[in-house]
């Protein structure tokens, strides 16, 4: 059953800057949906759109069954939202900024103390709880802002880029933390990303997106699989192309200066046989297929994990967006 | 109910962070002494108007100087949280836009009671003469006041889209009320330029309700000036709800 539907949905900032075009998707309840693209993709869009901060242009979706149009209150009260930057409180400590959210969400007082603790102890800051959040390192932030999220027991969770800025060890935790509150509490989670492993990891279904477009929905594996088999690269002086795309096993030959790169089915059964046929090999080299060569694939470029932020057309969305 | 919970949870954010900001605090409490200490005194050393220590004459408009200030930019400050994802957080809540506005307004008027009560105290030392009657009806000026000025840095903070244009703020808006209050001098015997200019600003009614109330001097009707006081609240608290409301996070 899909919790996240939409039709057609489009915003374009200026009436020139088409930041999603057309987008049509439905997320299932109980999934983990990954929108995965370079930054200034429309990721981020998407989700304000969601999340009732931006009128769309054109096109509906209705989250939770509700209009975010027509029933933005409604939705409100459905979702979650853990944000790209930080949004808590530097002067105020994790326990306070959760119980003023606890607060703005209306839950009963007899329920507030119990819901916190439950949140702070998912997350693994009850010990922390009452000091300054500007005390907290990055990751414990984003944690914070997860408890947040949860205080109302939302139905669908946004996260925006949940781990960009944490090292590698802080971004693991957080896939653990997130894969645990889904199973703990059964909610949706859509969320985006530009790190090829983190949609690998956590998402059930990942949708890759470019240029304000889904390109293509489906699970990692599938994605994966649609490249047909794993990646070899061989370097040999007397290589006939010609002859390797005959073989049965090899599905595609691409020819990158010296180097041939072959995709192969079953590549544990037959790299031995294929390594035989060639003969006279200078190097050679295996490579599981990535999100990264599937992105490749359907959108003819590769996704910049660092250094891609501030590109001049992510520069003029958030400029045209912070004007509205 | 959700309406007054969301306000109480919007105040109680706005006091806590206060109360954790010492440097604003003290800014906060020592401006308006300085200004009485060395602008009243020293030019009440030799100027009185009226009869009145020229430092007794300033005495209602450094009160507010001081609201002006703190209730403009605190609203204002309202672009800072937009710029960080601090007010889009709130503003995916259920909670109404209206009650993130009053939350808002009811903490500038806190602030600017705190404030003015730090000077009041002041006034003790200065010959103020109070009575019951009087300190209340200053306090209860101070309340409409600070919130129409809220509203009216709420709605530029609405409006601005960086913090870079917060200079401007003090450029066009606040410097120009002030001066042109009569918070520094009467309005008896003034330019044809400025008369025009201090009858159109809605603070000389404020400033001349408060000497009225403290120090017993007054130039126009009370009546007069109650109106257009409670008459600037009221429109401006209109004016920032629809700002507020039309406001793009």
């Amino acid at each position: 059953m899909a919790i996240i539907q939409t039709h057609n949905l489009t915003k374009v900032f200026d009436k020139k800057i088409t930041a999603v075009k057309d987008l049509n998707i439905e997320i299932n309840k109980g999934e983990i949906f990954g929108l995965l693209g370079p930054n200034g993709a429309g990721k981020t869009t998407i989700i304000k759109m969601f999340a009732t901060l931006l009128a769309p242009t054109s096109g509906t979706a209705i989250v939770n069954g509700f209009d975010v149009i027509k029933q933005p209150s409604k939705v409100r009260e459905s979702i979650g939202i853990v944000f790209q930057e930080p949004s808590s409180d530097e002067l105020l400590t994790g326990y306070e900024n959760i119980k003023l959210y606890a607060m703005m969400y209306g839950l009963p007082k007899s329920k507030i103390e119990e819901r916190i603790y439950q949140a702070l102890e998912l997350v693994e800051l009850k010990n922390r709880k009452d000091d300054l959040v500007k005390t907290y390192s990055g990751g414990m932030r984003r944690r914070l802002e997860i408890a947040r999220s949860l205080i109302h027991k939302p139905l669908v969770l946004f996260l925006d880029e949940p781990t960009l800025g944490l090292d590698p060890a802080g971004r693991e935790k957080m896939w653990a933390y997130i894969s645990r509150l889904v199973k703990e509490l059964e909610m949706t989670v859509l969320l985006t990303t530009h790190y090829m492993e983190e949609a690998d990891t956590l998402a059930n279904r990942v949708g890759i997106i470019d240029l304000g477009k889904i390109v293509v929905v489906d699970t990692p594996k599938a994605l994966k699989d649609t490249l047909g088999g794993d990646l070899v690269t061989i370097e040999s002086h007397d290589l006939e192309t010609g002859k390797l795309e005959k073989l049965d096993y090899v599905t595609s030959v691409k020819q990158e200066k010296n180097d041939t790169i072959l995709t192969i089915k079953n590549v544990s059964q037959n790299l031995q046989p294929l390594l035989k046929f060639i003969g006279n090999i200078d190097s050679v080299e295996v490579r599981r297929v990535t999100l990264n060569d599937v992105f490749l694939h359907f959108t003819g470029k590769r996704i910049q994990e660092d250094g891609g932020k501030n590109t001049f057309f992510e520069k003029l969305i958030q400029e045209s967006a912070s004007r509205r | 109910m959700m309406f007054l919970r969301g306000i109480r949870a919007i105040w109680q954010r706005e006091m806590l962070t206060f109360l954790r900001e010492k440097p604003r605090i003290i800014s906060a409490a020592i401006n308006p002494i300085f200004w009485l200490l060395t602008f009243g005194a020293g030019l009440g050393s030799t100027v009185s108007i009226e009869g009145i220590n020229y430092q007794q004459y300033i005495f209602p408009g450094i009160i507010i100087q001081t609201i002006l200030f703190s209730s403009i930019f605190y609203g204002a400050y309202l672009v800072w949280d937009r710029r960080i994802d601090l007010l889009k957080a709130i503003l995916v809540t259920p909670l109404s836009r209206s009650s993130i506005f009053f939350g808002k307004v009811i903490s500038g008027i806190t602030f600017a009671l705190i404030q003015s009560f730090i000077i009041l105290i002041f006034g003790f030392f200065i010959n103020i003469n109070y009575t019951f009657t009087s300190f209340i009806l200053v306090l209860l000026t101070i309340t409409v006041s600070a919130a129409g000025l809220t509203a009216l840095g709420l709605t530029i903070g609405s409006f601005m889209t960086s913090p870079e244009g917060f200079q401007l703020i003090t450029t066009f808006v606040i410097f120009p009320l002030f001066f042109l209050s009569g918070a520094l001098y009467p309005l008896d015997q003034l330019p044809a330029y400025l008369e025009a200019l201090t009858a159109f600003n809605p603070l000389t009614y404020i400033v001349d309700l408060l000497r009225g109330l403290l120090i017993d001097l007054q130039y126009f009707g009370t009546n007069l000036n109650s109106l257009v006081m409670v008459g600037f609240a009221f429109v401006i608290l209109f004016i920032g709800i629809k700002a507020f409301e039309r406001m793009r996070s």
